[in-house]
């Protein structure tokens, strides 16, 4: 089970929970999983099975972008990110 | 003691030991510099060549009633004039690639030719093309626009009043949690962070500051103003020349405010004479291309400064909210901060980055953090070097020093305690990775102007100050081809546009890699037909993203040779072994250049390549100190000494990142002295020249003391850290300590320019 | 000298780096414009077509000016040094030498205004201190280096110049 933490505006979909585990080998996996499991969070987090545009994904502390093919570990823990630009 | 600034100290966290990598050789694009041969955007000239230049609204806030460009027309000599009615319809399409997709198109396309109303003073409301630029010119005056006047609103607090004028009819708020606002306003998105419980954390608190800021607009201030050419043949191709940080951005943008095809679109990137965050985007491009479509000639645009100043994307003023709450030992147990950026005339400003910055160098177990991007009627900003970050550290560096002093604990010390370190808490990310900043601390600490006393004079005000500065650095895609020499010499293709010596930064990575000189590597600044996908020189990303694709293809071109080798020698390709450039096998070896020469023979031309988009940019810290004195009399604040000290990762080329921190800590100082748009209440701007928006010159400034320290990147083959863009983020809280320690008084405003110290001085006494 | 011909334009005859020139002019347009634009000589930047940056730097009749602030036709008679002219067929200057060695440019568009200008200094003051230098190119906007490098080279500079002369 994945670990994915929560933004602190979209925990109303979760029940108030900060982190929810989700069933998933790559993160288009676990992005299906919490829409399937918290519908509230569709069209904020996710949409479609894509994350909303904007969001940038990180995978155990790597910066995996919107590639939603990346394989997950059992352990790993996912954050959702809006992306940055710099100067 | 004395300190040899030009070779700054480096203090290193690490063992390894490189042969090119840390050197300081000349770089390979200097020569062209030094002798004005280099050809930058403006210097390019094309056979049949018109001119093109832009009508720009007189007004804040208008809507346009009518536009009658037949008078224009009609000029001897004008070739063409084109509205927004000469752009597609965007729909609700959104951005392509680029530093901010997935905004709708519509406000980018807008902002290219306005379309129905004017946003802010200096929006591009028509294009000329004529036979030279003084014919376009007089063109210009013979468009007859119509405008009916409407009320601006040029501040954020009073564009998020409710009964503020709504600049864009249709904008309804995008809400932190995802749902959007029903009815329309100014307020483009509100985002939440937050961590912990902060109520909590206030509660525990012995002494909690609160404290508020405000900005003006700064502009980024590059000397080379935008500039374009472009051909549309009549088949579809279309050429750009152009000096923007990132040619294959151009393009998508080209590709979607045009609707047309990208493999249609060619872009190359001429010398680029600064950005800093201004030029990641398309301003002149479009409209060459669509002159030039119109007139089937090439056309050449160059914006003159007060178009600079006026009508390209600076970065924004606005407000700023603090509050910090710590023991009386001095652990901070909570923070609270409140961010409302002015976006410009269009959504999409900096202020997400600036929140997520605001307490970035502390360990904080609680915090809460709310921003607001805003409308108002002033040009759409864009990043500014490490955007948001300076704003929102400007603020919570100050407050830091408001509770030292009250709670008499050494600057240093506090920040030692409370500082971010690996594994600690971020805001709405992961936990930190191998991060550096109580390393620069102690350097600080330990740095020749923080052990000197500062020199006191009779009747001067003279005061000392430090203050940290965090940014991300951003990773996005690069490419590089690299294709070996029957001498052993490698052409070396890139696509970053190189700003600041990083055609050297990126060859020395690959020289590294591959075992031979870096005067070996020759690296080529390629167009967008040539090279693969490489995002924008922004982020600090260059040495980082595009040096890591270098390795990359220093590793592949090396298993090309091996491969060759193996053949050759008849062995096995991995019993071949690859050390200091040199191949070796059953007592045969081979040069790098010996065996470039072997596989010519046999028809063998390796070519190294490598697209990468890096996943662990490794965040980047810096602590500055500043001494000063303060002109009682006019306020004006003199910097007499300045340290800055940064984390790099490992500094591939040193001289060029002391330049990066001398740069940033200037560009910094102007921010916190002199800087700044200044408007009328109609909106104009009236300051839109170099002489009344004053930069720092040679004589505003003391020699700047380097310390590098090496805290290699863990996500870096190198160790590497993006260096470019921090160390404009500590010079205004340095400053503003400074001051204080000065004179007593707090600043609360940026820039802190002599009126408003004077003022700060009198209200004080 | 300057003869205007019949299509408004204005003839006019100088020196520029040693080499006797010849172009013709709108009276409105500025020696930069002319430099650049018909003449090729693109090594003058404009960065704020109003005096403020430098970046456009020249030498009139051993004057330091900024071109754009100069119109073409002043340039009559005159003897102009552009930055092309500063390097020699036997290498570079001293100056551009030791901003290569200093690493005291960045993206480089200030450089040839830098050059031109610290040469008309050192060819006044060979001996400047790091204030007098400070002073001179407070004319010339860099916005990348930070000023530091530059002046560091310029020192340099001159140091080399006056143990070769």
């Amino acid at each position: 089970m994945a670990t994915v933490h929560i933004p602190t505006p979209m925990r109303e979909a979760t029940n108030g929970a900060a982190r929810v585990e989700i069933e998933g080998a790559t993160v288009r996996e676990v992005v299906a999983g919490l829409e399937a499991s918290y519908p509230g969070l569709g069209g904020r987090l996710v949409e479609d099975g894509q994350l909303r545009p904007g969001l940038s994904a990180f995978v155990d502390g790597a910066n995996v972008g919107r590639r939603l093919r990346t394989r997950l570990q059992p352990e790993s823990e996912l954050f959702f990110v809006e992306a940055l630009g710099g100067g | 003691m004395a300190v040899d600034t030009r070779v700054g100290q480096t203090i290193k966290h690490h063992d390894e030991e490189y042969k090119v990598i840390g050197t300081r050789p000349i770089r390979h694009d200097g020569l062209e510099k030094v002798t004005g041969e280099a050809r930058y955007g403006s210097d390019i000239n094309l056979p049949g060549q018109l001119h093109g230049k832009v009508l720009r609204s007189p007004h804040a806030h208008a809507r346009i009633v009518s536009i009658d460009t037949s008078r224009a027309e009609a000029l001897d000599g004008v070739r063409a004039v084109i509205t927004s009615a000469a752009f597609p319809d965007p729909g609700d399409k959104l951005t392509g690639g680029g530093e901010a997709p997935g905004l709708p198109l519509k406000f980018k396309s807008a902002n290219m030719l306005a379309r129905g109303k004017v946003h802010y003073h200096g929006h591009a409301i028509a294009a000329v093309a004529a036979a030279n630029p003084h014919v376009a010119a007089e063109a210009l005056k013979l468009i007859d626009v119509e405008y009916e006047v409407l009320d601006p609103v040029l501040e954020v607090w009073d564009a998020m009043k409710s009964d503020a004028p709504v600049i864009i009819e249709d904008l309804y708020t995008a809400r932190a949690d995802g749902t959007t606002a029903e009815e329309p306003s100014n307020v483009a998105a509100e985002m939440l962070y937050e961590v912990g419980d902060v109520d909590a954390g206030f509660a525990e608190a012995d002494l909690v500051v609160d404290r508020e800021f405000t900005f003006g607009v700064v502009h980024q201030g590059y000397i080379e103003t935008h500039n374009a050419t472009a051909h549309w043949l009549k088949d579809g191709h279309l050429h750009v020349w152009c000096s923007s940080q990132g040619a294959f951005t151009i393009r998508q943008e080209l590709a979607d405010l045009l609707d047309h095809p990208i493999t249609k679109i060619h872009v190359v990137p001429m010398e680029i004479g600064g950005g800093f965050g201004g030029k990641t985007t398309a301003y002149l491009e479009p409209l060459a291309a669509l002159l030039s479509r119109q007139t089937g000639h090439p056309i050449k645009m160059a914006m003159d400064r007060a178009d600079v100043l006026k009508a390209t994307g600076p970065t924004p003023g606005g407000y700023v909210r603090v509050k910090l709450g710590v023991t009386n030992d001095g652990m901070i147990t909570a923070g609270y901060a409140n961010l409302a950026f002015d976006a410009g005339g269009y959504p999409g400003s900096v202020v997400g980055a600036g929140c997520r910055c605001v307490f970035a160098p502390y360990n904080m177990p609680n915090a809460k953090v709310e921003g607001f991007d805003v409308v108002v009627n002033k040009p759409k900003t864009h990043a500014y070097r490490a955007p948001g970050a300076t704003h929102a550290e400007f603020a919570s560096e100050t407050v830091v020093d408001e509770i030292c002093r009250t709670l008499d604990i050494d600057p240093v010390e506090f920040r030692l305690k409370n500082s971010a370190k690996e594994g600690d808490w971020q805001l709405a990310m992961p936990p930190y990775p191998r991060i550096g900043h109580i390393e620069c601390m102690e350097a600080a600490r330990d740095s020749a102007q923080w052990q000197t006393p500062l020199e006191t004079a009779p009747g001067k005000k003279r005061g000392r100050g430090i203050a940290s500065g965090f940014w991300f650095n951003i990773g996005f895609t690069s490419s590089v081809t690299a294709k070996l020499n029957s001498d052993g010499s490698v052409t070396l293709l890139e696509g970053s546009t190189d700003i600041g010596g990083t055609r050297t930064s990126i060859a020395m990575q690959f020289a590294e890699t591959l075992g031979i000189s870096v005067e070996d590597v020759d690296p080529i600044v390629a167009d967008t037909d040539s090279v693969g996908q490489t995002d924008v020189t922004g982020g600090s990303r260059v040495t980082f993203a595009t040096g890591l694709a270098a390795h990359n293809a220093a590793n592949d071109m090396k298993d090309q040779i091996v491969e060759g080798l193996a053949d050759l020698w008849d062995v096995a390709a991995d019993s071949i072994s690859h050390a200091d450039g040199t191949f070796s096998a059953n007592g045969k070896s081979a040069t790098v250049g010996e065996a470039a020469g072997l596989l010519e023979e046999e028809g063998v031309f390796p070519i190294g390549k490598n697209t990468v988009t890096p996943t662990r940019e490794g965040g980047a810290f810096a602590v500055h100190i500043a001494d000063v004195e303060v002109d009682e009399e006019t306020g004006k604040v003199e910097v007499l000494r300045y340290t800055a000290v940064q984390d790099a990762g490992v500094a591939i080329y040193p001289p060029y990142v002391e330049g990066q921190m001398q740069g940033g800590v200037v560009q910094g100082v102007g921010w916190a002295l002199n800087e700044e748009y200044v408007y009328d209440d109609d909106g104009h701007l009236l300051n839109a020249s170099l002489l009344d928006y004053r930069m720092p010159t040679a004589l505003d400034v003391p020699n700047i003391e380097t310390i590098i320290v090496e805290v290699p990147n863990p996500g870096h083959p190198y160790g590497v850290r993006g260096v470019g863009e921090v160390p404009i983020v500590p010079p205004p809280a340095a400053m503003a300590n400074a001051i204080h320690d000065a004179t007593g008084v707090r600043m609360s405003h940026l820039p802190m320019s002599p009126a408003r110290v004077q003022a700060a001085l009198a209200a004080e006494a | 000298m300057a003869t205007e011909i019949q299509s408004g334009k204005v003839h006019v005859q100088t020196t520029i780096n040693g080499e006797s020139v010849d172009f013709l002019a709108e009276p409105r347009e500025s020696l930069l414009e002319v430099l650049r634009d018909n003449l090729g000589l693109t090594g003058a930047k404009e960065g704020c077509n109003n005096g403020n940056c430098g970046a456009c730097n020249v030498v009139m009749d051993g004057v330091l000016v900024n071109s754009c602030c100069v119109l073409s036709v002043e340039a009559a008679g005159a003897s102009i040094e552009t930055i092309e002219g500063v390097a020699s067929p036997e290498g570079l200057h001293p100056l551009q030498q030791s901003f290569l060695e200093n690493a005291a440019l960045q993206c480089g568009v200030c450089t040839p205004g830098f050059i031109v200008a610290a040469k008309a200094l050192l060819e006044e003051n060979p001996d400047p201190t790091e204030y007098e230098v400070r002073w001179w190119l407070a004319g010339n906007l860099c916005r990348c280096t930070g000023y530091d490098k530059i002046v560091r080279a310029v020192l340099d500079a001159a140091e080399r110049m006056r143990a070769e002369a």
